[in-house]
């Protein structure tokens, strides 16, 4: 076999490889990716109903209930518009009131956020990014909190 | 007046490093002996200076000198001794002197131990060391000054952030600095090298010690990373596929790949352009997986501030050395000489073949990380990309990888024989079979591809050790041969099969913990019972106790198997009162063998129940064992005569053809 041949074997191994690659980054990409969304997104329907995606503002004061087993209900609102979110599970240890919060899961067909993840900052002076620029959007961000974040998550299945 | 000198001690190590960093470029150049030899001084004196800015710092937070807003920011009076030392690097300013000192040590470490370097060569490699330590010290001093001092003196600091007050703090960041810097020592060499316009056989034996160190170090900076996470964060995962982490699993994965093309080069002189170009990808990067961290794009636990200023400077000297070095690169390659010739079925094959694909996966790892960045700078849609799709794309790239683990070290050089390989991996594959139709009988087809997940992590297993047994010759049945050839077998091959055995138990691990764990979330009441995979928990009730800084409430829990104790846990929550009450949970584990029961708290209820979260995680530990026994089996290699970092000049040099 001459060098030549030999590298056309290692070239075309290569280029199938990256070709198997890019086939499964496409197609998972379509698959996995999950938008982000605030409060006045969702109230405008730009998520369909029983879509994966991420709901982000501020846990509205006043508005958490915590039902029996486990199953607790907040409004996470933007200033402008509150959508009522159902989970069931353990929240974060700094999940409250007043405070920046992601939820992800899907839009019921009433209106209602369900959510199987809940992530909440990781230190009192944090918010999450997405949340900040949620706000800034508003004109509700106040300079006064800081900015960036460190989520944590809480899962439940 | 400390934190003065420190500062001070850090301005001269840039001084320094200014100076290191042309002359003896300029030495090699004109061949002057004097100006190599000054790199020598200067790295080790830059060590030093560092070695004493770190000190400073490092005083001031175990003094308490809350005037040093860094020491204010992060420290706290009644903290334990060992997080006054840890919180030194706990923070922004303080981790980037710890990378710098680490930057440092590996520069003094070359200066003290590459003797039987050709004396351009490193005084090149010292150079280049320099040039990325002065954009460092630049970036310390101009934007993240560590000593910077408070106009009033608080009374007291503001206390480190509580999920960081871990031995995890004290493990994690230093070792994973040393993986990250330590693949510049393989980027200085490379950049060295083609400044030369010559590399050989040589080249790789001097550049593999280093790699495999930081390698080594890298691995137990991940898993100790990970293992953090899991008792830390409270719900039971490993890894999250959280950018952070995939800025750190990025320089692995290429790490990886250049371990072993730098065998293939030190072996047979092939691959010369490749091993160049992986050395510079690896450290490039460590240096993006410092960017993504340090400049606040991503949002993570490990995100300390924010200043676009920080970000903005990062950035550039990314863009300065990634583009350099790549420039660089396509400009000196082609002068690089093509080595020997190889059959596509042959070591170095089965070696390009495990290059292939580490760089593949290591490619949609970082698509999937920075999709969503550039994402929202081109359309400002908000994306994240989680779990599915790394398990889908890195699962399916990984499987032909771990398959052919066990073909590689059997094979011959040059030219190899499949077939006979299989054959004699037949024993090895008998194992698998039986693993695989066990779990299947055992488990039923709840999850189809979990038996073949053991059923391959058998086959690495055994196959590892299949590779041993024909080295030393295990079917002779004498015990003389085997004890002889089992003396005389060189470390670096107990190395390989060590590390690629321990790949087989951390696949075991992750299969096992995340197939076949359970998970009980529920609200409980005190003298309550909760069952999970055979155990019984019974909550006894709260317990109230005092930290140093902080208040616990514990919930003493005693857990059972078939009616007899079998051990106490007590999950708890901390409220710190000096971080204005933030609170943490501290999940309790119970370890039997190498499973674990995992316990943490939710929130109290209104009518005195408790929630906690609970799971089984079946042989979890094996997956940070694994990684354990993976980077023993790199300290394996690592001492082995010949690769000792000042080991005797080979006995023939492969010159390459010299520059221009």
């Amino acid at each position: 076999m001459t060098r030549k041949q030999r590298r056309l074997i290692l070239i075309g191994s290569s280029l199938g490889v990256l070709a198997f690659a890019v086939a499964l980054v496409l197609s998972s990409l379509r698959d996995s990716i999950v938008f982000f969304n605030s409060p006045t997104d969702i109230a405008d329907h730009k998520a369909a109903p029983g879509k994966r995606v991420r709901l982000g503002g501020m846990v509205k004061m006043g508005s958490l209930e915590r039902g029996d087993n486990l199953q607790i209900r907040f409004e996470v609102t933007d200033g402008n518009k509150d959508i009522p979110v159902s989970y069931h599970g353990i929240v974060p240890d700094l999940f409250r009131e007043g405070q920046g919060v992601i939820a992800e899961g899907h839009v019921e067909p009433g209106g209602t956020f369900t959510a199987d993840t809940v992530l909440a900052k990781h230190d009192e002076n944090y918010m999450p990014r997405e949340v900040v620029d949620t706000l800034k959007k508003q004109g509700h961000w106040q300079e006064t909190s800081a900015p960036n974040a460190a989520p944590v998550k809480a899962a439940a299945k | 007046m400390i934190a003065e000198l420190g500062h001070y001690a850090l301005v001269l190590a840039l001084a320094l490093a200014l100076i290191q960093s042309w002359s003896p470029v300029v030495g090699a150049r004109k061949r002057d002996v004097a100006l190599m030899k000054l790199a020598d001084s200067t790295a080790l004196a830059q060590f030093a200076f560092v070695a004493l800015a770190f000190a400073a710092l490092t005083y001031c937070y175990v003094a308490s000198d809350f005037s040093v807003a860094n020491v204010y920011e992060n420290s706290h009076t009644q903290m334990p001794l060992i997080y006054k030392f840890t919180s030194v690097w706990g923070n922004h300013e303080g981790s980037m002197l710890l990378w710098v000192l680490i930057l440092a040590i590996f520069g003094a470490l070359v200066a003290l131990f590459g003797g039987n370097l050709p004396a351009p060569l490193k005084a090149n490699v010292l150079a280049v060391q320099s040039w990325i330590a002065s954009a460092f010290y630049l970036f310390i001093l101009l934007t993240s000054n560590p000593f910077r001092r408070l106009a009033e003196v608080p009374v007291e600091g503001r206390d480190l952030n509580p999920i960081l007050q871990d031995f995890g703090l004290a493990v994690h960041p230093p070792m994973l600095y040393l993986g990250y810097v330590g693949f510049s020592i393989a980027f200085s060499f490379a950049v060295a090298a083609l400044i030369e316009g010559r590399i050989d056989a040589a080249w790789a034996r001097w550049v593999r010690p280093w790699t495999l160190l930081a390698w080594m170090c890298l691995t137990l900076g991940i898993a100790m990373g990970s293992y953090w996470a899991y008792y830390e964060l409270g719900w039971g995962g490993f890894w999250f596929w959280d950018p952070v982490e995939n800025a750190s699993l990025m320089p692995w994965l290429a790490g990886t790949a250049l371990l072993h093309s730098a065998v293939v080069m030190e072996k047979r002189n092939s691959l010369k352009v490749w091993t160049i170009l992986l050395a510079i990808l690896t450290f490039s990067l460590s240096l993006i997986g410092t960017f993504l961290v340090r400049s606040g794009v991503l949002t993570s636990v490990h995100t300390f501030s924010n200043d676009p200023a920080r970000g903005l400077f990062i950035l550039l000297i990314l863009m300065v050395f990634i583009g350099g070095s790549l420039a660089l690169f396509a400009w000196r390659a082609p002068l690089l000489k093509q080595g020997g010739l190889f059959a596509p079925i042959s070591r170095e094959s089965a070696l390009v073949f495990n290059n292939l694909f580490l760089a593949t996966a290591c490619a949609t790892v970082f698509v999937g990380t920075l999709y969503p960045l550039v994402l929202e700078l081109l359309t400002g849609d908000k994306i994240s990309v989680g779990a599915p799709f790394f398990n889908l794309t890195f699962g399916p790239l990984f499987v032909p990888l771990l398959i052919a683990v066990p073909f590689g070290p059997l094979l011959a050089w040059k030219r190899g024989d499949l077939y006979g390989v299989a054959q004699r991996l037949l024993a090895a594959c008998a194992v698998a079979m039986v693993g695989l139709a066990a779990v299947f009988a055992f488990e039923g087809a709840q999850s189809v591809l979990a038996p073949f997940g053991i059923g391959l992590a058998l086959f690495v297993m055994a196959g590892a050790v299949t590779d041993i047994a024909e080295r030393i010759d295990l079917r002779s049945m004498s015990i003389e041969i085997i004890g002889r050839r089992a003396a005389g077998l060189p470390r670096s091959a107990w190395g390989t099969a060590v590390a690629h055995f321990a790949l087989g138990v951390t696949l075991m691990g992750l299969v096992s913990a995340s197939t076949w764990g359970s998970e009980r979330i529920i609200a409980l009441k005190p003298a309550q019972t909760v069952t999970i995979s055979g155990y019984d928990l019974s909550f006894d009730g709260m317990v109230n106790r005092d930290g140093p800084n902080y208040r616990e409430t514990a919930a003493h829990f005693t857990v059972r198997k078939s009616g007899s104790v079998i051990g106490i846990m007590e999950p708890s929550k901390r409220v710190f009162p000096s971080r204005d009450g933030m609170s943490t949970s501290e999940a309790a584990l119970l370890t039997r063998g190498v499973s674990q029961l995992y316990l943490s708290l939710g929130d109290n209820n209104a009518d005195g129940s408790i929630a906690v979260r609970l799971y089984h995680k079946p042989l979890v530990l094996l997956i940070w064992l694994g990684a354990l026994v993976m980077a023993l089996g790199g300290a394996l290699s690592l001492s082995d005569r010949r690769l000792r970092i000042g080991a005797p000049k080979p006995a023939t040099r492969i010159v390459a053809q010299p520059a221009e």
